[in-house]
This record gives C-alpha cells, structure tokens and sequence, in this order.
C-alpha cells in the first residue's frame, strides 16, 4: 500500500510524523502495510468482516423502524501506543479513579471538600446524578465507582487530556477484548514481530474486584450480570462479560428481594441468595421502590438490601454524581485535595456555563467551541461548534441560556489520527481512547483501551451510535534501532 | 441454574430437533414423488398434518401442492414448524444465553441462521433443495456433536437435552401416524405392494432404514416398522429410546418427582403397546393420546423448573 499520498494536516498522527516518517514504535507495522498489496489489505480485512460477523459480535442501534442488531465495526489497522507512554496515562488514570472515588464518598458522607471550599455546595443540589437516598453509606473500602471507562484524546501538539470519566455503566470493554481476538486472527504474522502487552485477562481482574466487595467473605462469592436484556444496545458486551467471569447473566426478573431484605435469583432449584451485582442498569431504573415507580427493569427493595449491606452493587448507586460534566471541571482539583498530588493527566479546559463570565464566553464563541450537556451520553445532545449550522448554534444558545447548569463548553480539540483502511487507501480519521479502570483495595487499568475511530472523513464523532468504528489497541515496546 | 436460562436451553433443544426433522421429512417426500407420481397430493398434504399445522396452512394457502407446502415448510416465517422459523428462535435462545454454552457453539448456531437467511429462499427450487437441506442437518449435527463434547454434562445440557428427546419422540410419532393414515385411507386406490415403498419411506424420513434391516431382517412391514420405531431401545429416534433419555436427563434435576412420574407413565404405556392389535383397529386415536401424554411431560417441565412469576416462587419457597 501507498502512503505517499497520507496527508497529516497538521494534525498528531499516533503512527506518523508529520514528515510521514513511522513513529518509533510502529516502524514494523508500516513497513509491512507499505510492502503487502492491496489485494492482500482486502483479503484480510474481509477476513475480518467475516470473522466480527460468525463469532456474532454486534451492538444494538435504536432506530425509528426498531432495532437494529449490527456487525461491530472494525478497521484492521491498528493503532500503537509506546509503552513508556502507556506507563505514565496507567499511572495518571489510577491516580484519577482514587481522587474521584474519594470525592464520591466524601459528598455522601461529611461533605469535607464543601466545608473546605474547595466544591460548591450548589453544584451537588443541582446534579441530577447527586442521589439523596446514598447519604451516609460506606461501602467497602469507601469505593463508589468500581468500573471507570475514560475517554482520552490527544492534541495537535501531543497532549494527552481526559475528556470524561464514565462512572454509570461504561460500556466497550468487551469490543475491546473482541477487536485484540479479531486482529489476532487477521495479522497473526504480526504478533511475532511485536511486543504487544496482553490484556485478555481483564474478565479474571473484573471478576476479583467484584468478589472482594462481596458482603459474605468467601473464595466464591455469587457474583451476577444484571442487563436491561437483550434490546439494550451493549446487551453482547453483558453476555460476553458474563460468561467470561463465569457469571449469571441475569435480569431484573429473574432477582427478587426477600423478606430478610437478601437478594435472590430464581433458579431451577429454587431462591439462591446472590452476593454481588454487576448492574448495567442505570440507577434510576434499579430499584422500582425508590427511584422510577414505572421501570420494569430493576428489581423491588434491591436498594433497601443494598443499604443494609446484604448485597454489594458495582458501580453503587449514586457513584454518577462524579459522572457530570461540571463535576469533571473539578477533578484536578480533587487530586490536589485528597490525594496532595499533581495531576498527571489533565483536563481538557472547560467553560462552566452556570458562570455567568463563563456563560458569556461560551455564547459569544460557540462556533469555536464543542458544548456538552452535563450529563448526556453517547455523544447525544452535543454541539460541535465549527461544523454547525447557524440554526444549531441559535438553538444551544436558547438551551444553554435555559438551564445554564446542564452544559459546559470546550475548545474543539484536533483529535490525533490514525491510519485507516478507506474504500481506495489508507487515510488519517480522527481517534479516541476509552481505557477501563477497576477499583477496589487494589487497581486494575487495561494495557491499553478500546479505540474508537470515526470513519467519516474529517468527522470528530467516534461514538458507535453515531457511525464510529473502532481499532485494536497495542501498548508495545519500541522497535529496536 | 437460572429458571430463564433453563428455559432457553430446552428450547434450543428442540428448535434445532424440530429444524433437522423438518429438513428430513422434507428431503424424503421430495423423493418418494418421484417414486409414487400417484399419490402426490396425499404427500404433500401428508406432511402439514404430520406437523399438526394444516389449519395455519389453510388459513394462508388454497393448495396443498409442492410449491405452497414446500414454502410454508422451509420459509414461512409465520409457521412455528418452518426451518427459518425454527432456526431464528434457536439463535434467539442462543443469543441470550450466550454466558451458558460454549463460544463455539453460538458462533456455530450464529453461523447457520446466517446460512439460512443467505440461501432459503433459493432452496425452494428443486435443484437447490437437496443441497441444502442436507446442509440443515448437517449443522444440525455438528451443533449436536459440539455439544455433546464441549459443553458439560450438567443441568443446562440437561435441558437441550430434554428438549430435543421430547421434540424427537413427538416427531417419531407424528410420523408413524401419518404412515397408517396413508395406508388405510389409500386402501382402495393404490395397489397393496406399494404399501411397502410407503413404510420405507417412513423409515427414511427418519434415517432408520438401515437400522431397521440390521435389528428386525424381516421385509419392511408396517407391524415391524410400527413396533421398531415406537419400542426399540437402542435406535435414537425410537420413542422408547427418547423417553430413556428423557428419564436420565430427569433423574439427578432437583424436585424431578412430578416430571418423573410423567415420563415413566409413557414409558409404561409404550412397553405395553400390543402393535398387531393397534394396526388392525385403533392406532390413530392411540397416538392422539400419547401426543397428548407428551404436551403432558412438557406441561410438567415447564412448571417444575421454568416457572419463575413473583407469586410461584414465593409459593415454591414455602
């Protein structure tokens, strides 16, 4: 293949430099993608379609005319991170999941980080993640947030930043294992050459984390999946994870709280108690009890039995509440404060539009700018300044003068790009990556996370909903000279 | 074991039994056409009442001819017994419980739904029939062998395992009924000798052919063929046999007492069967009832293990 023709545009490219000279890293892989044709490229990446499609790997869309189960979609290329530089974001996120699980304990317990100023009080009154019916819980080993995807992006100039942390049900970690399995298949020749840092045995880390917040300390705590079913658009990822741990994949039927206030799954010899859930059902539809009287979801009384500590949920109840895009603003913050440690990785700057300096920033420049809602997900609700319409931008600034508090506003970052196998050739699309972190006594980050490309050329949108696709992730070891 | 999942695994079980059954029943009428050109139209009809789905059929079809039955066998989405339909609900129950079986198996289960969807609709003409109704049963088998070595011999096999043995014993006897139902309305126009190339073909639509001539060595006759297919213990598609199974996979299920005394019941009235008697007056009122006997152990299944309402499990409990 030809990448003569590449054009960087001024943007980081993860395997180029601007010269289109390989990055250090990823001298092997762009040798061997300059050296086979693309005949070969195109067996191979129909080798990989046939692949994502026999071993069923898909996610759900939502559309007007029903749901639509799709392929997942996938580019060959991989994209290669060094693993000196990996060390430093595992450190940076690890240091980021404490701080935060930290400041989620901290405002449902003494609220210190409000006495000291360092938080204002009205942003947790205003949070709609900010659940009342959590205060004064401690669960184990005051972890809120046990799973936590972040979405990282690096700049034109190489700058790695966090642009959210994902603290509800964070979703991609199986397409993440999936891709590794899929490339493994397509380049295997690849393999030998690399050093590529493994990362297969996250469903075992999952499975640790959550058996040791079990209320009943035993080697074989009953852990459970519990999905929305099979209509909800990660419904592969619940099965995929469930059956990788060894788990029951449950719903919210198959779970009942008994009159000891335990938590039971009906099974064909009858009520079995269960220890941990894994839900990946968001908090309000958990508990018809407490929160929406209407979910047929949850299960009756699951948050009384949580209370009384019958049955640990990871993430617990109300961890969102640092899941909110003005929250976010205030994580360096939180490492300063309850860790007294600098921030390895920072934020990406961001306007709050609840003040009003800020707010005017944000309306006079909204062509500049990407405004999010504080508490969307999926990249709904978004506006990305440069590439809207005039109509779009009258529109969020009626929304934003509306409800100040729900939005926030960044500049738009120029996303790094990787190589990726087009209709004709290879070219730059622009890339995130979606690492995932477990937290409990101890702390897990993938080797690597799940990168989500958009396929579009000069598109910004990575999300799978919104036509986003996505690579395998490799933490290497450098090439030697 | 989740009741759900059980559930879902008894009728992945059958799905897939009924899709093989389909596939053969098919594939053996489609040649025995071409043996007796004369009674074409009890053929084709024969076999949407060996389905018990003539009233589903004529609600959508005037004719019973090779073209309608062929459609609404294979490719009518609506009809429970078709093969897509089938095959779709075996990956559906598949899919989600997709944490219980072995990877392979659902990318193998995943694989043939997709085989389905891609060439159905071509199978409807004749040249492309066999083939891939050949390729039905195919997969069919490998599921079953992927199974039978790959996934543990606990509770969920147990339930494929009950699902298919019921489905095939059901099928078994749907058969054998049809074959008499032929036989004695047939009497007066076809000539008697043909009444063996009939029996045959039952055996055929059932891969017992060659069983059959190891075990019974008499000619093909309908009170050997009757009594092998409905008594014999060691051919698998034999009712005695499933009904074995049936009581194995039932043995070590925690609260097995109700199912069990259902399967035993049958498995009694089998042993007892007197055939030459049943052919000479009664054999259709006879598998009428044991059809019935046999909704009776799935009716028993279900409410045993599968029931999961609030109220039920609350009532279990105590």
């Amino acid at each position: 293949m030809n990448l003569k023709d590449y054009k960087i545009n001024g943007y980081y490219d993860e395997l180029l430099t601007p010269r289109l000279q390989a990055r250090s890293s990823a001298g092997r892989l762009i040798k061997y993608l300059k050296k086979i044709s693309y005949e070969e490229v195109m067996k191979r990446k129909h080798a990989a379609d046939l692949a994502i499609k026999t071993m069923g790997i898909t996610f759900t869309v939502y559309s007007e005319s029903g749901n639509i189960d799709r392929e997942w979609p996938y580019d060959i290329i991989p994209r290669i991170i060094p693993l000196r530089e990996w060390k430093r974001i595992e450190k940076g996120l690890q240091q980021r999941l404490t701080a935060l699980n930290h400041f989620i304990n901290d405002v449902y317990n003494e609220q210190k980080i409000i006495k000291d100023k360092k938080f204002p009080k009205n942003l947790l009154k205003t949070s709609k993640n900010f659940r009342e019916q959590c205060r004064n819980i401690k669960p184990v080993f005051g972890v809120w947030a046990h799973l936590c995807g972040s979405d990282l992006v690096r700049d034109s100039d190489g700058t790695i930043y966090v642009l959210e942390d994902n603290l509800r049900v964070p979703s991609g970690v199986s397409y993440m294992l999936e891709n590794r399995k899929v490339t493994k298949r397509v380049f295997p020749e690849l393999f030998e050459d690399y050093n590529i840092m493994p990362m297969g045995d996250y469903p075992n880390h999952l499975f640790d984390v959550l058996s040791s917040i079990s209320p009943r300390p035993m080697d074989y705590p009953e852990v459970v999946v519990l999905t929305p079913g099979i209509y909800n658009s990660a419904y592969f990822e619940h099965a995929f994870l469930a059956q990788q741990m060894g788990a029951e994949l449950v719903e919210g039927s198959d779970l009942v709280v008994a009159d000891d206030d335990c938590v039971y799954m009906k099974t064909i010899k009858g009520l079995s108690r269960v220890d941990v859930i894994y839900r990946r059902i968001d908090d309000l539809f958990l508990d018809p009890e407490i929160f929406n009287p209407g979910s047929l979801l949850g299960v009756p009384g699951l948050i009384r039995a949580w209370k009384k500590g019958n049955v640990a949920l990871a993430n617990a109840p109300g961890a969102g509440v640092a899941d909110d895009k003005v929250v976010y603003t205030f994580v360096p913050e939180m490492i300063r404060y309850y860790l007294d440690e600098d921030p390895i990785l920072p934020n990406v700057p961001s306007f709050s539009c609840e003040d009003v300096k800020q707010r005017d920033h944000v309306l006079a420049n909204l062509e500049n700018l990407v405004v999010k809602p504080a508490n969307e997900s999926g990249g709904y609700g978004l506006l990305v300044g440069p590439h809207s319409t005039r109509k779009q931008r009258a529109e969020m600034a009626r929304l934003v003068k509306a409800r100040p508090r729900n939005y926030i506003a960044q500049p738009v970052i120029s996303l790094s790009t990787v190589p990726t196998l087009c209709e004709n050739n290879i070219e730059p699309r622009h890339v995130d990556l979606r690492p995932f972190t477990l937290q409990s006594d101890r702390t897990y980050v993938t080797a690597g996370g799940l990168t989500r490309v958009a396929l579009i050329r000069g598109s910004l949108v990575v999300n799978s909903s919104q036509g986003g696709g996505s690579k395998d992730t490799w933490v290497v070891m450098p090439d030697k000279e | 074991m989740l009741s759900r999942v059980a559930e879902r695994m008894y009728w992945i079980g059958r799905y897939l039994e009924r899709a093989e059954n389909t596939a053969r029943l098919v594939n053996v009428n489609a040649s025995l056409v071409l043996d007796l050109p004369r009674i074409v139209k009890y053929i084709w009809s024969g076999m949407i009442s060996i389905c018990g789905s003539s009233d589903l059929f004529f609600t959508k079809y005037e004719k019973s001819d090779e073209r309608n039955v062929i459609k609404f066998m294979l490719a009518d989405e609506s009809n429970p017994g078709s093969i897509v339909y089938s095959i779709r609900m075996a990956r559906e129950n598949a899919r989600t419980t997709r944490e219980i079986m072995p990877s392979e198996a659902w990318e193998l289960i995943n694989e043939f739904h997709l085989f389905v969807k891609q060439h159905v609709n071509s199978s409807l003409k004749r040249d492309a029939q066999n083939e891939f109704l050949d390729s039905i049963t195919s997969f069919c088998h490998q599921i079953t062998g992927l199974l039978f070595g790959n996934m543990s011999h606990g509770e969920a096999y147990s339930f494929i395992r009950i699902g298919s043995n019921l489905e095939r014993a059901d099928m078994t006897t749907r058969i054998v009924d049809v074959g008499c139902m032929n036989l004695l309305r047939r009497r007066e126009d076809i000539p008697e000798t043909l009444d063996n190339i009939l029996w045959m073909n039952v055996l055929h639509s059932l891969s017992a052919y060659q069983m059959y001539k190891q075990h019974v060595r008499d000619k093909v006759n309908s009170k050997d063929v009757v009594a092998f297919l409905m008594k014999d213990q060691q051919f698998p598609r034999a009712v005695a046999h499933c009904l074995t199974e049936l009581n194995n996979c039932v043995l070590p299920m925690p609260k097995n007492d109700q199912t069990l005394r259902s399967v035993t019941r049958v498995q009694r009235i089998i042993a007892e069967i007197d055939v030459a008697r049943l052919l000479e007056n009664n054999l259709h009122e006879f598998i009428d009832e044991l059809q019935i006997d046999l909704a009776d152990i799935h009716t028993q299944v279900s409410h045993t293990w599968f029931g999961y309402s609030p109220q039920e499990t609350a009532e279990r409990q105590v």
